[in-house]
């Protein structure tokens, strides 16, 4: 069976599974990081949103034989280490606004938050509405407004 | 209706309020001390309360006795402990007969325990009992109830044991338990003495039981009860850390998934290539169960990739013939005459006719269980409201006694009526049983709104007459789908016959379901809702689809057809539908709620051409709601173009709402509760459904089932909750909000377009918004480009 290494959250991790298994199989099944959630499988939902390389991705449309040795995921267990500090500021907006309801979205809210923010930074521009209304990440309990609140709240603090 | 056989009312004397001015009896209390290494206390569930009829004149059956009252007085004959233990590091633990999925009850128990005992909030250990057969219809999470049926008993457990603290610390001290005080888990003294919590818990213990009187607190001295209070679990949520059962790690629990058929509700005869499938990668076990094939693998994706594989003859299912429209034309020949006459003269007659499409409930934690099934025993992990009918089921199958069978209750990722079934539960015992290996079974999305519980299609009709501003009459006949309360529901009504409304009598079940919730807080003349369903041909039960309740039973459809018509008898009196509604309500809770926004939403203000306000109440489980939602149907907006998959529409771009739970334990969490039901409400009237097309629903997706998404949230929503006088007991807050939201949003709908919807969501008539997924193979394949899709 091949070998399949990469960057899990700072360290170097290797697993013997086929290439075609998705990175979220891979993460979850196998090595027990369960942060990224399974809520579709065709990346739809965007619940397993994680980083690769500092990007927002989604570990269940990417096979494990595309990573690279060096490619660098981070999930919602490593994004504390991202930042100075105990917890990522945009965690911290999302507790001080107490966003979560059930929280099962909400991993990949913060990631694909925290991503849109380094987006529009590179793009030399704030958080605009139109761009919090393309967030594809569901949330069933409704908390949009709140997550709303908080990117804003968690932008600020990323600076 | 009588009240005197309540326990709450037998322990006191026969004063009533006006003999007991201090509110002191009203306030005591029995509870026991029971043995355990450190102090433990109990309360006995039946000390929830019963509201009384506030409604002097016309009321229906939910006035008097709602499905609240309902679900309490069931718990009547049989009396059932729960338990506070006080540990040695001075924390609190409490395993709470309720189930957490989403609605904050974790930490709302904690602080009604927290007030009582003067106790931290996060030093109370609020975690889920496993199943408990001997707490019987009091270990179901569903209609509201939750904190309406708890917060008396656990204030009481909580309150019994700092009263032993206090006289334990007294001991200790050489003093008067009155002359001590609590604050943050220290007992103290006027003479600079203290003890903690914890210092005294084994000196509190004791080794036999012990009926012990309590007073609990006065609400005007309460600190935490009522003051915004963050999730307890906030942390491990936005970490990661926070647990579902897919995420557990049970020894050899590898993931299964089901090939399940292409009609919903079929069933598998054979599967054909059982050899090719068990060589498969990862692949560990094949098995067929009455659902469909089980395969367990080392991955899901591998799982995915074996179900994909599979070749099954399948037996279709009952509705295998049925579409949305021969549905609803057994709807329409099963409606429920009217029998008010048309009034002669100049009375004026409104008609409301409205379909409601089916939709699904299903969370985004997809249906998950995790059993071990082994001889004798059985084990299992899965986030369920209804634990103890899980284990019966599972008891069933196995053929072992439920005191044979663990049910360990997990968090659950949302539930919305969904979790209320144990159809995850029975699957997995089923696999775990057939393959002789413990299984970590998970839906795949495809399967959710395919093969899971939907919320009911169904019309509701209504023709009221109004003369000279007046209304004379106003009818409601609601015909549905039959809906499925074999979890718990059922039970509790049957247990509690005697107790219900005479005017049950002759109901079935779901009609008994229908008046306890139905509540049409209006002075409109004879008023009367009826609910009755379809029967299948030749069935006494109509078993074709799996159904269930959604996030309200039958209140979100109902109060929309009922407002529609409110709003079309205001335009025939001619007054604004504020007015209209003000002039009719006979509550002043709901008023107040409805003035309320109608002042903050600045109702009646100009608005360009294409946009409108609406407004809607809702009167249920012991509370009301009031909604002002602002639409914008204009083109630019409506025809927003996001990419495929992607409906806009016309946008909600403001809500304002007023609840009134009367007392509200968690403003935080409660408005919560309000802003998530409010996207419910838009996603029912406007987005969310799903077609039926020869027994195929065609949804799959997130991408399919158009829930409410970020490009659908309004700009602005504002929750306002209302505190009335005099009301010491906690309603219902979990679903509040949707059904009248969901009835503001089709009358702004109404106003912006000039033309009353008749089928909702409004989007389920035009062409499919997407292509349907693949029905044979089940599931989709997972894609690929993910790299390519970066941001």
């Amino acid at each position: 069976m091949p070998k399949q290494t990469f960057v899990l959250n700072g360290r170097t991790v290797t697993v013997n599974v086929n290439d075609d298994v998705r990175v979220l199989w891979v993460l979850r099944d196998l090595l027990g990081v369960t942060g990224p959630k399974y809520g579709c499988g065709i990346n739809v939902c965007k619940a397993c949103t994680s980083h690769i390389n500092g990007k927002a991705f989604n570990p269940c449309s990417v096979r494990v034989g595309d990573l690279k040795p060096k490619d660098r995921i981070t999930t919602i267990e490593g994004l504390a280490d991202t930042a100075p500090g105990d917890l990522h500021p945009m965690q911290q907006a999302w507790i001080d606004l107490d966003v979560a309801q059930c929280g099962y979205c909400q991993p990949g809210q913060i990631m694909a938050a925290v991503a849109l923010v380094k987006k529009v930074r590179r793009e030399g521009r704030d958080i605009r509405d139109s761009d919090l209304d393309r967030i594809r990440n569901i949330c069933r309990c409704g908390t949009y407004v709140r997550i709303r609140e908080a990117i804003e709240k968690g932008a600020r603090a990323m600076r | 209706m009588t009240t005197d056989a309540h326990p709450h009312d037998q322990q006191l004397s026969s004063l009533d309020e006006a003999d007991d001015p201090s509110g002191l009896r009203r306030r005591t209390f029995l509870g026991w001390v029971v043995a355990g290494a450190t102090l433990t206390v109990a309360a006995d569930l039946r000390l929830a309360p019963r509201a009384e009829a506030v409604v002097p004149s016309g009321p229906q059956v939910a006035d008097l006795y709602d499905l609240e009252d309902a679900q309490t007085d069931s718990a009547l004959p049989t009396s059932q402990l729960i338990t506070i233990t006080i540990n040695t590091d001075g924390t609190a633990s409490f395993e709470m007969p309720r189930t957490e999925v989403g609605q904050g009850i974790i930490t709302s128990t904690a602080m009604i325990i927290a007030e009582e005992l003067d106790l931290p909030v996060d030093k109370v250990k609020v975690t889920m009992a496993p199943a408990r057969q001997e707490l019987a219809f009091n270990q179901l999470t569903a209609g509201s109830n939750t904190t309406f049926s708890t917060y008396t008993p656990f204030r009481v457990a909580a309150a019994i044991a700092r009263k032993q603290l206090v006289e334990a610390a007294a001991i200790l001290f050489g003093t008067q338990a009155d002359r001590l005080i609590t604050t943050g888990g220290v007992v103290r003294d006027t003479l600079g003495n203290q003890a903690t919590y914890g210092d005294l818990a084994i000196d509190a213990a004791k080794q036999v039981v012990e009926a012990v009187e309590v007073v609990l607190r006065g609400e005007e001295k309460f600190r935490v009860i009522g003051k915004p209070q963050s999730r307890l679990d906030a942390r491990d949520a936005v970490t990661g850390k926070k647990k579902f059962t897919t995420d557990l790690k049970i020894p050899n629990a590898l993931p299964t998934m089901v090939c399940r058929p292409p009609t919903h509700l079929g069933k598998p005869r054979k599967l054909t290539n059982p050899d090719a499938i068990e060589k498969m990668p990862g692949v560990t076990h094949v098995a067929q169960i009455p659902t469909g094939i089980a395969v367990r693998a080392r991955t899901f994706g591998q799982c995915i990739d074996a179900v994909r594989a599979m070749k099954v003859q399948w037996t279709p299912g009952d509705a295998a013939n049925e579409s949305d429209d021969t549905i609803l034309a057994e709807l329409r020949a099963a409606e429920l005459p009217m029998v008010v006459p048309q009034v002669p003269g100049l009375a004026t007659t409104v008609e409301t006719d409205c379909v409601f499409a089916f939709k699904s409930s299903a969370a985004l934690e997809p249906y998950a269980a995790i059993a071990d099934v082994r001889d004798g025993s059985a084990e299992i992990w899965a986030g369920i409201k209804s634990p103890i009918f899980a284990q019966n089921q599972v008891a069933a199958i196995c053929g072992i006694p439920p005191t044979s069978v663990k049910v360990n209750v997990i968090t659950g990722g949302g539930s919305f009526g969904h979790k209320l079934f144990a159809d995850h539960i029975k699957e997995a015992t089923e696999a775990s049983k057939a393959m002789g290996v413990p299984v970590k079974l998970m839906w795949h999305r495809a399967d959710e709104p395919r093969q899971g519980r939907l919320h009911p299609m169904a019309t509701s009709r209504v023709r009221a007459t109004v003369l000279a501003g007046e209304v004379l009459s106003f009818e409601q006949r609601h015909t549905s789908v039959l809906t499925d309360f074999e979890h718990g529901f059922g039970e509790i009504l049957s247990n509690v016959a005697d107790e219900l409304p005479t005017q049950l009598g002759n109901y079935t079940l779901s009609q008994s379901v229908f008046a306890l919730t139905q509540q049409m807080p209006y002075n409109f003349g004879v008023l009367d809702q009826l609910m009755n369903e379809t029967v299948a041909k030749g069935d006494l039960v109509d078993e074709r689809f799996s159904t269930g309740s959604m996030r309200n039973i039958y209140s979100p459809d109902v109060c929309t057809a009922a407002e529609l018509t409110v709003d079309k008898l205001a335009k025939v009196a001619k007054m604004d539908p504020v007015a209209f509604r003000l002039k009719h309500l006979k509550d002043e809770r709901v008023k107040d709620a409805l003035r309320l926004v109608a002042d903050k939403g600045n109702f009646g203000r100009s608005m360009p051409s294409g946009t409108a306000q609406g407004v809607a109440i809702h009167k249920e489980y012991k509370g009301c709601t009031a909604v002002l939602v602002e639409i914008d149907n204009r083109p630019a907006t409506r025809n927003r173009d996001l990419g495929p998959e992607t409906i806009t529409g016309p946008r909600v771009t403001k809500v304002v709402l007023a609840v009134d739970v009367g007392l509200c334990i968690n403003p935080r969490g409660l408005e919560a509760q309000m802003q998530g039901g409010i996207m419910d409400g838009i996603a029912l009237t406007l987005t969310s459904s799903c077609h039926l097309e020869n027994g195929r629903f065609q949804e799959a997706s997130w991408d399919n089932y158009f829930y409410t998404r970020q490009w659908n949230v309004p700009f602005d929503v504002e929750v306002h909750i209302l505190s009335p006088e005099g009301i010491d007991s906690p309603g219902g807050g979990g679903e509040a909000a949707v059904g009248s939201t969901a009835a503001a949003v089709a009358c702004a709908y109404a106003r912006a377009t000039g033309q009353v919807p008749t089928v909702f969501p409004i989007q389920h008539t035009k062409p499919l918004a997407f292509k349907p997924k693949t029905f044979i193979p089940s599931v989709p394949q997972s894609p690929t480009n993910g790299l390519r899709r970066t941001y």
